[in-house]
């Protein structure tokens, strides 16, 4: 079962890590990404650039919008994910609370509804 | 109909009652999904019915029970037309039973990962509880509704809402590790303790105290004391709190159904049975390097129980057990039982100056069993209007009938004593 663990941060409190803080941060996320992918958990994982750099974009009646910066306004943003392949929820829980950045800040573990399973479902039903 | 026929009917009625959620807990576990296991159950005991009359009781009736709700939660897998998933399914289970049957002939371990699936962390607390005691318990929606003064749909919708994500985000239906079990294991027991609390301290309603849920929760403590792989000292330490504080209802209460407070009990009427079982589990609690505040808790309980009566209570040792608790578990509603031991032991004055400075902090003043302390020191020392102002305050704040009575019962005595007072001042 895949579940996609998003990271999030205050973005404040990753400005306000010192520079030697920061790269360790990096190192130790890149280190369990590696442990991850030796395990057989690891699908994808990346950081993402500042909320800043983000673009919202909607289509309504087929006319698109797009708009500077993130949907809704929250203290913590998405800083990065990492999807993984888990037994269950336990086990994933386990993988997402050695996350580095859950020191920091927070994961949020969303199992993955897979469409194409769900539509082989639908059409049996 | 036979006389044989009647009495089996009773068996399968007994063994309904006392192995129906064992039987559940188990094809829970074979079948992977709730919905399925509760009417592969309800399937296996309609067949019981039909067939042991017939054909005599099976030697093991939980097994056969199992095996049935196994074939009748196929049949309905059949029903349903997915022929795909029951030969998955039903490879899964036979599988799994023959795995199962290898390595554990006792099937009680399923119970016990029941009580961990209902109370994940991963579920909404008001979730854990209704699950817990739908699943575990077996209590009715209609009867948790109104345990919680909330509407069946309610409970319904909460219940379908956690057994969805159970299936969807795929909680699994095992016990934690070890490493895990103490984090774990500290949710099992704050649901188990907050089902009792419900019961026996009920937060608003005109009932005080609900005595199928401190039942339900006490009965769930022992259960978990008897299939945890090793002795946990708060699971010890909560059951003592339970059985103590349990001991006392029948004194809590006047005919009137009115609030009796600690000190006016009839002790005569508190349950020796409990008491002593309760002082016996605390002992053992104690004696462990892991206290906690279960546990400190039920000794405070203990020092109450064995006291003959409120004078002659050890305050000194219950104020030494509230600074330990203090130590362990922070709150001001422990300062606040602090408080009112140490107005016991040194008099209304001294406790009523630390009610009044946690009063000044401002975190009590929506609780109105703070404001029902002050007034009862006030009244205690005389100071009639002082004790009248913060009746009221904990009036405006109660939600609970019977607490209402009381209050207001003491401030029509003020209101008396204070016309004694000014006639003779005129």
């Amino acid at each position: 079962m895949k579940y996609l663990c998003m990271v999030y941060i205050e973005e404040a409190k990753l400005a306000a890590l010192s520079d030697e803080e920061f790269d360790q941060l990096d190192k130790d996320s890149l280190a369990y990404d590696k442990e991850l992918r030796a395990g057989g958990y690891l699908i994808a994982a990346q950081a993402l650039q500042s909320v800043q750099t983000a673009t919202t974009l909607r289509v309504r009646k087929n006319k698109l919008s797009a708009t500077d910066g993130p949907f809704a306004e929250t203290k913590e943003q998405l800083c990065g994910f990492v999807l993984i392949e888990a037994k269950d929820l336990n086990d994933a829980i386990r993988v997402a609370s050695k996350i580095p950045v859950a020191g920091v800040g927070s994961v949020e573990v969303r199992p993955v509804r897979e469409l194409e399973e769900q539509e082989r479902w639908d059409k049996r039903g | 109909m036979t006389e044989e026929h009647d009495s089996i009917f009773e068996t399968v009625d007994g063994i309904y009652r006392t192995e129906s959620r064992r039987i559940l807990a188990t094809l829970i576990k074979l079948l992977g999904d709730f919905d399925l296991a509760e009417e592969s159950l309800q399937n296996a005991f309609a067949a019981a019915i039909g067939s042991w009359p017939r054909d005599g009781m099976p030697a093991n009736p939980r097994a056969w029970l199992v095996s049935a709700g196994r074939f009748k939660a196929v049949d309905a897998l059949r029903r349903r037309a997915r022929f795909d998933a029951v030969q998955r399914e039903l490879a899964k289970t036979q599988e799994t039973t023959s795995e199962e049957a290898a390595e554990r002939p006792e099937l009680e371990d399923d119970r016990l990962r029941l009580i961990f699936v209902c109370c994940h962390p991963a579920l909404s607390p008001d979730a854990q509880i209704a699950l817990t005691l739908r699943e575990v318990c077996g209590l009715t929606t209609e009867e948790i509704a109104r345990a919680h003064l909330t509407t069946a749909p309610t409970v319904a919708q909460r219940i379908v809402r956690a057994k969805a994500k159970i299936r969807e985000a795929k909680i699994p239906y095992e016990v934690p590790s070890i490493s895990e079990l103490p984090e774990r294991l500290e949710i099992v027991l704050h649901v188990v303790y907050l089902i009792f609390n419900e019961g026996y301290s009920a937060s608003s309603g005109d009932q005080l105290t609900r005595t199928d849920l401190t039942q339900e929760a006490i009965r769930l403590t022992r259960l978990l004391i008897q299939l945890l792989p090793e002795p946990d000292s708060e699971a010890t330490g909560l059951l003592a709190l339970m059985l103590l504080n349990e001991s006392r209802r029948a004194a809590r209460l006047s005919a009137e159904g009115d609030v009796v407070l600690l000190e006016d009990q009839d002790r005569s009427l508190w349950n020796q049975e409990q008491i002593t079982e309760g002082v016996v589990l605390v002992r053992k609690a104690l004696a462990t390097r892991n206290v906690g505040a279960y546990t400190l808790q039920a000794a405070i309980a203990a020092v109450h129980a064995e006291a003959p009566s409120s004078k002659d209570t050890d305050w000194n040792e219950i104020v030494g057990l509230y600074d330990l608790l203090q130590k362990i578990e922070p709150s001001p509603v422990v300062e606040l039982n602090r408080a009112v031991a140490v107005a016991m032991r040194d008099g209304e004055s001294v406790g009523l100056r630390l009610i009044d400075d946690l009063l000044a902090r401002g975190e009590l003043e929506n609780y109105s069993f703070a404001h029902a302390g002050q007034a009862e020191l006030y009244r205690r020392l005389g100071r009639t209007d002082d004790a009248r102002q913060s009746y009221e305050r904990a009036l405006q704040l109660m939600e609970q009938e019977p607490e209402r009575r009381f209050i207001e019962r003491r401030l029509k005595e003020l209101a008396g004593a204070n016309h004694r007072a000014s006639e003779r001042g005129s």
